[in-house]
This record gives C-alpha cells, structure tokens and sequence, in this order.
C-alpha cells in the first residue's frame, strides 16, 4: 500500500494518485482474506510524516495478525527504533540506502537482517538496468545486479524489487530480472511491479523464481481477490499458505 | 489472569501486547522481579542477537530468574533460543532450561529463512485444535535441532525444532503473535488451558 497524508492511494508508475481507502482497513480486510504480508510505503511530504507514520504502524500492529514492512523517509536508527517499537516487523529503505550505503550496515548491527528491507527501484536504461530514486524520477549511477549484491553483502534481510518498467502496466512482473537477481542473491526477493493477472503470479514465481510477490492495485481496486489467487498458485504447483 | 510480557529491550514487543489484547487478556510489560514471579503467564520475547540479548538478561538478573520460575513460560522466537543450553550466535551460553544448543542454518538455504512455513508432530496442549502442517511464520538465521523437548517440527532444509517444551517452559521458534487465526489459536492455548 502507498500511503500519502494517512490515506492508501494508488497510482499508474507513481504519478496520477486515487484514493485506495483508509489503511488500517484495507490492512484487516486483506490479512482476512489470507495475504501473507503487508507493505506500507509513505509517500507523503509534510513535516508531521514521521508522526503520522508511526500512528498508522501503532494502529495497524493493534488490528493485524500477519507480519507487516513499513517505508518512506527513513534514514536514521531513530526512524527504524519508533517504527519497531510501535509494531513494525520490518521496515524497507530505499533512497537513503544509495545515498549512504553504510546506513544498511549500521541498522543490520542494530536491529538485525530480519528486519531490514532494502527496496530498489530500477528501470531499464539502454538495455541496462538502472537504479532510480524517487518513485523512479530520478536515474543514479548504480546498476541494479551490483547494488543488489552489495546490499547483500552489507547484510540486509530481503530484497524489494520493483522494475519501473512494469510498474502499472498490468503486463507481468520483470522475470527475467527477476530470475537473475534470484540466482545471484542468497537473500529473498520480493518481485513488485506489473502484476494484473493470476498467471502473472504463477510466472513470476516459475520464470522469475520470486520469493514473494507484492501487488496493490489488483487487490484495491478487486481485479484479483487473494483468495483465489493462492487457490491458483497451489493449484500450478507453488507451495502457499491457505 | 495476570499475564507479564519479560521486557529487556529485545524487539518487537507491543506486537505481542496488541495479539494479547486481541484474545482478550491484557498484558503488562515488565522487567521487575516481583512483577514477573508473581505473574499467572509470562512470556518472555526477543528478536536480534542472542549474545547482547544474554548480556541484558545477565545485566538485570533475569538471567537467573527464569529458569526458576514455576508458572507457565513461553519463549517467543530468540526468548526461546536463549532458553537453550548455549547458541552459536555470538557463542553465548543460554539459560539452559532446554536441553539442546542453538545452531546457524548450513549454507544451501537462504538465511534469514523469513516468512512462512509448516509444522508437523505436533505434541502438547500448546497445540490444542491446531491440525498438522499448519502455517506459522517465522525470521530467524538459528534454529534448536530436534530433541528430546521438541514439541513440533518444521523443516528448512533440515527438520528442526518448532517448539519445545519442558515442565512448565514453552518456547516457539515461530511468532505466533504474526502467524493469523493459527498463531492465536496456539497463544490462546498458551493463555487459557497450559
């Protein structure tokens, strides 16, 4: 879920944002109906974020009974120790990563790996796969398959790998990235990026060996309900919670 | 029912707080001895490094009050690790109460192993109406082999230990806490009937 001023909100490769409902809701609505994990990402710009933030893990963390990750502005062991203490189980940086990588390392001594989500945003420059930051605007000077290994190698928990490319497009996650960034990596690999139908999931786990997958319109707007989603992910041969 | 969340600065707590709240019971977090030893239920949590998390429980002398406690106790994913005799993490001696020592996972599986996964021979009233191969989730680089306190198994390229138990100490290597209606079901057992 984006979140933006306490609202989830969902746009097409981050720009023209709708009103998705109110998270906490959306949060019980869908740990009912069997998600296996939750994401909150802040993409809100106003001073009182880091609060409002913090509130939303508190109420969220009171309602749901499922593991859930929260993003956006993080960038100090302060961030990370008030989004834990209020119930956060993990939380997923991004940009401040890149700018200052060794912020990976001194919240894995901190907090530990099994907490820490690095997420990359990459885009396809050229036939190569580039590093952007701010919800893709924004082209680095990294390469995706470098800075996923040392993001590694700096002892994050898992990998959250959204393809700028895919991102609303409802065409299918990036597998063949995917599967790269999969076999190269000893950490999970959460695939984000384009999903629209079931058989997209079924690809991304087959063809993109994906650890998990992560959606968000298809499920806010009930294109895909979760429910039979994993009915037909165990159905084509995927182990999954039911 | 006065039931006691061990607070010592390790982790995630108020999760456990808030699924407490969610069955109905209120918690209090405390690292007072008396509060602790006079509680009906204790639970005695812990995420991150088992070496500093040893020093704080040695810190506050919780180190050697829990072992002798004589209340139900439930170890939650590293409170229960550091129930065993030692880990391997940061080679730390435990409380000993379980009689098996923490080891990493071998290369060949991804580690942290973090997510879902299932547990099988299920014994115990921990498990009451849990039916076999359930899911429950899990984060954790160490696991406790099976032993001869071992009260389920899960398998991550070895069978290992899911739980244990000895006399009035559980632990779960799980958090039944984010592990849906099947991890409330397991707490409420703990809360309720053990």
């Amino acid at each position: 879920m984006d979140i933006k001023d306490g609202r989830t909100v969902k746009g097409v490769n981050f720009v023209d944002l709708r009103d998705a409902g109110d998270p906490v809701e959306l949060a019980e609505i869908y740990s009912r109906e069997g998600a296996d994990e939750l994401v909150f990402l802040d993409i809100s710009a106003t001073e009182q974020k880091r609060k409002t933030l913090a509130d939303l893990v508190y109420r969220v963390a009171e309602k749901v009974n499922i593991p859930f990750t929260v993003g956006g502005g993080i960038s100090s062991i302060e961030d990370v120790d008030v989004l834990l203490h209020n119930g956060a189980d993990k939380v997923s940086i991004n940009s401040s990563a890149v700018k200052n990588p060794q912020l990976i390392n001194d919240l894995v001594s901190k907090f530990g790996s099994q907490c820490i989500v690095v997420a990359i945003d990459a885009k396809q420059i050229e036939g190569e796969w580039i590093v952007h930051l701010v919800g893709g605007k924004v082209p680095t000077e990294r390469k995706l398959f470098e800075w996923a290994k040392e993001v590694e190698e700096r002892g994050a928990g898992e990998i959250l790998f959204t393809s700028m490319d895919h991102d609303g497009t409802k065409d299918g996650f990036a597998n063949g990235a995917l599967a790269r960034l999969s076999g190269e990596l000893n950490i999970p690999v959460i695939a984000s990026g384009g999903a629209g139908t079931t058989s997209h999931f079924i690809d991304t786990f087959k063809e993109g060996k994906a650890d998990a997958a992560l959606a968000a319109s298809v499920f806010h707007f009930k294109e895909i309900g979760i429910g039979n989603l994993k009915q037909e992910l165990r159905e084509n041969g995927i182990p999954v919670r039911i | 029912m006065k039931i006691v969340i061990i607070n010592y600065g390790a982790g995630n707590i108020q999760s456990i707080k808030f699924a407490i709240e969610r069955l109905g019971y209120k918690a209090v977090l405390s690292h007072d001895a008396d509060e602790i030893k006079t509680a009906d239920k204790v639970i005695f949590p812990g995420v991150g490094e088992a070496s500093s998390a040893m020093k704080k429980l040695r810190e506050s002398g919780l180190d050697s009050l829990i072992p002798q406690l004589t209340q139900p106790v439930l170890g939650i994913c590293l409170g229960m690790q550091l129930m065993c005799n030692s880990s391997e993490e940061g080679h730390t001696k435990g409380l000993g109460i379980f009689d098996v020592d923490v080891v990493k996972f071998s290369p060949g599986v991804k580690v942290p192993q973090i997510g879902w996964n299932q547990i099988a021979k299920l014994k115990s009233d921990l498990f009451e109406n849990v039916e076999e191969n359930s899911h429950i989730y899990l984060v954790h680089s160490f696991y406790a082999p099976i032993c001869g306190e071992t009260i389920a198994e899960t398998e991550y390229g070895i069978n290992y230990s899911a739980a244990l138990k000895k006399d009035n100490f559980y632990g779960t290597q799980f958090h039944p806490e984010k592990s849906s209606d099947v991890g409330e079901r397991i707490l409420g057992n703990f809360l309720g009937s053990v």
